[in-house]
């Protein structure tokens, strides 16, 4: 049990500032929520600035262009990156979070080394098809269908909450390549080309009124069945390994920049005048600032067993399903007590930055935070993952 | 970094885990309740074995490990409900030759204190120092505690004591020790929720079939899980007090710890349903346990104020 870092792991850590702080000031102002040629722009230019530097896929194989080092320096490296407010990994976060760990565990060479490097070099963005209209929660009863024809899967069906799909060239895709068999044994892993002939991508509104996410038609799309990861039939455990990635470290930087936000409203709770003291001397409010800290310390100390198992086993360990169920709720309380503080300030949601009157985003993270017991699979299902597997619980049917 | 266990300490949970169940199984623990919660035969075989002398070093003649391990013992006394003085014993290790030494914080001239009729001796913390009081100086007259494990006796009139120490550092390995001590409790009372959840029916099946019961024991783990990060790292820090702030870390374990504990204890009585409510069933003896360890060094508002001055 140490939560040291090795000589050589800080010397990682001071290059990186150094290079952060020479590189952040040239960046510019970040694009406007709605223009996605410019987010697109912002995002990948950020992914080729980190390629070039060296810091892209930290912990990936450097055959493929990753840096090759420990999932420590990785952690280290969103550590860094959060702090010293570098661009979020954005529209990138599918590659370089999920996608990519997988194709690194289960690709053939081929696929690796076409898309690999493209990722790192901020050159692909990546979604994620694996929900549907009726599979949700129920995910392993989805039901667009491919066809074997020839060299070719043909692909027909309907995606739904597709994060990015609007924008992305290539999509990890869950589809049912044998009917007959029991649910989970008929589902091949497949990556989908976003531009085939037959693919419709619809932006659906979210309740932050912007369009994060995207309904996908898939109508007789002929994708190459060299595209295939893993066996045919056995994407439901390709798709498990996917998901150990997205609930298991995933959740790293956004958990740094609670806690940065956590600090801006201990800051702002120091600002707000009320009845002639602040709302920083109501204790209540103080005190569950000093909570919420205690809890974001717990969670960053769990994420650092998590990345440790990472880095003894290869794989993030089952404490990702414990820290996205008991994160989503913190977040939420945190959110709850913005809105407490602001009082009427919490009628308005900020552009651009904000002030103390607004509380900069807090208005909107309110409303972000509502999709964190939701995505990447609901709290409900987290609880039962829990229950089943680790603590061995009866199933439920 | 490394932040899992390392084969050595996984090792000494194990061997500290079976030290429990082969000497302090449940009926044994239960029985202590008569002796004041100290049996001198059993404490000697905590001592025997190195639970007190832990962070003693080697060439002091103790075992020369640090407070990761000790945190990882205590765990484990905690979730086999062990009773007795244990966090003021280990701390007066190296400090006092008693064997049973009490701990409390000196408020003003009385006291309560915990399992008053088996100490040596009694520790007192003040803003001076550490201070011995011998046993045959305190008179005391028993209270009816929340914890029949944690014998509670009235002390009128704290006497000064002869000082034994500096108190740096004291308050807040006090506290670790305790959050440690519910750790375990939390996940004792987990462990004991989830087997009666597999083995009570009702509609004909098992009730940890039903998602009301299989998910309070998700959160029972989680809450459990995420208490024991912020643990080890309160040990890790206390171990390398360079690496960050200790008092942050020890009250940020001290608060989750006591909520995991309180937490799990209540929900492993309603797991139980009517035979959680009952003296039989152990789901009270985590619980109260739980409650007893709370109020001890620093109340949970003074430590979450104590983080708040940080942020
Ligand atoms: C912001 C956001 C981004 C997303 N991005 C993507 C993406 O990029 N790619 C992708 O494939 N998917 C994505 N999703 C989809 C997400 O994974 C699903 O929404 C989620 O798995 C839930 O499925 P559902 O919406 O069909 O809800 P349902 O499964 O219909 O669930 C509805 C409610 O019923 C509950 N419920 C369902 N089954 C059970 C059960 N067995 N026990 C108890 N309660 C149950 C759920 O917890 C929920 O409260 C995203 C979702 C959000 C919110």
């Amino acid at each position: 049990m140490d939560i040291r870092f090795s000589a050589e792991e800080i010397a990682f850590r001071d290059e990186l500032r150094d290079w952060l702080g020479e590189v952040l000031p040239t960046l510019g102002d970040p694009p406007d929520r709605d223009d996605w040629t410019a987010r697109r722009e912002w995002d990948m230019g950020w992914q080729r600035k980190l390629y070039d530097a060296g810091y892209a896929g930290i912990n990936w194989p450097s055959e493929f262009g990753g840096r090759g080092s420990t999932p420590t320096e990785h952690l280290i490296f969103l550590e860094e990156t959060t702090r010293m407010g570098a661009p979020y990994v954005g529209m990138n976060f599918v590659a370089q979070l999920h996608a990519g760990p997988t194709l690194i565990l289960e690709a053939t060479a081929e696929q690796q080394a076409r898309h690999l490097p493209a990722m790192l070099k901020g050159e692909e963005v990546w979604c994620q098809g694996f929900s549907e209209p009726n599979a949700g929660s129920d995910l392993a009863s989805l039901s667009t269908r491919a066809i074997r024809d020839g060299d070719h899967y043909v692909v027909t069906g309907q995606k739904i909450w597709t994060s990015f799909g609007h924008v992305a060239d290539y999509c990890e895709l869950l589809v049912r390549t044998d009917q007959e068999a029991p649910k989970h044994r008929g589902i091949t892993w497949l990556i989908c080309p976003m531009d085939l002939p037959g693919i419709e991508v619809r932006p659906i509104t979210t309740v932050a009124g912007s369009s994060e996410f995207c309904e996908v038609f898939f109508d007789e799309v002929r994708i190459p069945v060299e595209n295939r990861v893993g066996d045919e039939n056995d994407g439901w455990r390709v798709a498990m390994v996917t998901f150990s990635f997205e609930r298991g470290t995933a959740f790293i930087s956004e958990l740094l920049g609670t806690m940065n936000q956590l600090a801006e409203m201990a800051e702002l709770a120091r600002g707000i005048r009320r009845n002639g003291s602040t709302a920083w001397d109501d204790d209540e409010i103080r005190r569950e600032i000093g909570h919420l800290q205690a809890e974001y310390d717990a969670l960053w100390a769990l994420t650092k067993r998590v990345v440790s198992q990472a880095q003894r086993t290869g794989m993030p360990g089952p404490g990702g399903s414990v820290f996205k169920l008991y994160y989503a709720e913190v977040k939420k309380r945190m959110a709850d007590l913005a809105h407490r503080m602001l009082e009427r300030g919490a009628l308005v949601l900020a552009e651009g930055g904000g002030d103390e009157q607004t509380g900069g985003d807090m208005v909107a993270s309110r409303l972000y935070v509502l999709s964190l017991s939701i995505a990447a699979g609901t709290s409900e299902i987290q609880r039962n993952i829990i229950g089943e597997r680790i603590l061995g619980l009866p199933k439920e049917r | 970094m490394d932040f899992e266990l390392t084969d050595d300490q996984v090792a000494l949970c194990d061997g500290i885990r079976d030290l429990c169940q082969g000497r302090f199984d449940i009926d044994t623990v239960r029985g202590l309740a008569d002796c004041g919660g100290v049996d001198r035969q059993l404490w000697g075989e905590l001592v025997d074995t190195g639970v007190f002398s832990l962070v003693v070093p080697e060439e002091d003649g103790g075992v020369g490990l640090g407070w990761a391990e000790a945190g990882l013992v205590f765990e484990q006394l905690g979730r086999a409900l062990v009773p007795g003085p244990l966090v003021g014993t280990l701390l007066a290790a190296g400090v006092t030759d008693d064997a049973v030494v009490g701990l409390i914080e000196r408020t003003d001239g009385s006291a309560l204190v915990e399992y008053p009729d088996v100490l040596d001796a009694l520790l007192v913390l003040d803003g001076d120092g550490v201070w011995r009081v011998d046993a045959a100086e305190l008179s005391f007259e028993l209270a009816q505690s929340v914890d029949p494990l944690t014998p509670v006796g009235r002390v009128a009139e704290l006497p000064q004591g002869e000082e034994v120490g500096g108190c740096y550092g004291w308050v807040n390995r006090a506290v670790f020790l305790c959050s440690a001590l519910q750790v375990g409790l939390a996940t004792g009372a987990r462990e004991l929720a989830v087997a009666y959840a597999q083995e009570r029916q009702q509609f004909g099946k098992p009730i940890g079939q039903f998602q009301a019961v299989k998910h309070k024991c998700a959160d029972m783990y989680s809450r459990e899980e995420v208490a024991r990060a912020a643990l080890y790292y309160a040990s890790c820090v206390l171990d390398a007090p360079e690496l960050a702030d200790e008092d942050r870390a020890v009250s940020g374990a001290r608060i989750l710890a006591a909520e995991a504990a309180d937490h799990n204890g209540k929900d492993c009585v309603q797991v139980h349903g009517g035979m959680g409510f009952t003296w039989e069933i152990d789901a009270h003896l985590y619980l109260k346990r739980a409650w007893a360890l709370t109020p001890c060094f620093g109340s949970l508002d003074e430590h979450a104020e104590r983080i708040a001055a940080m942020v």
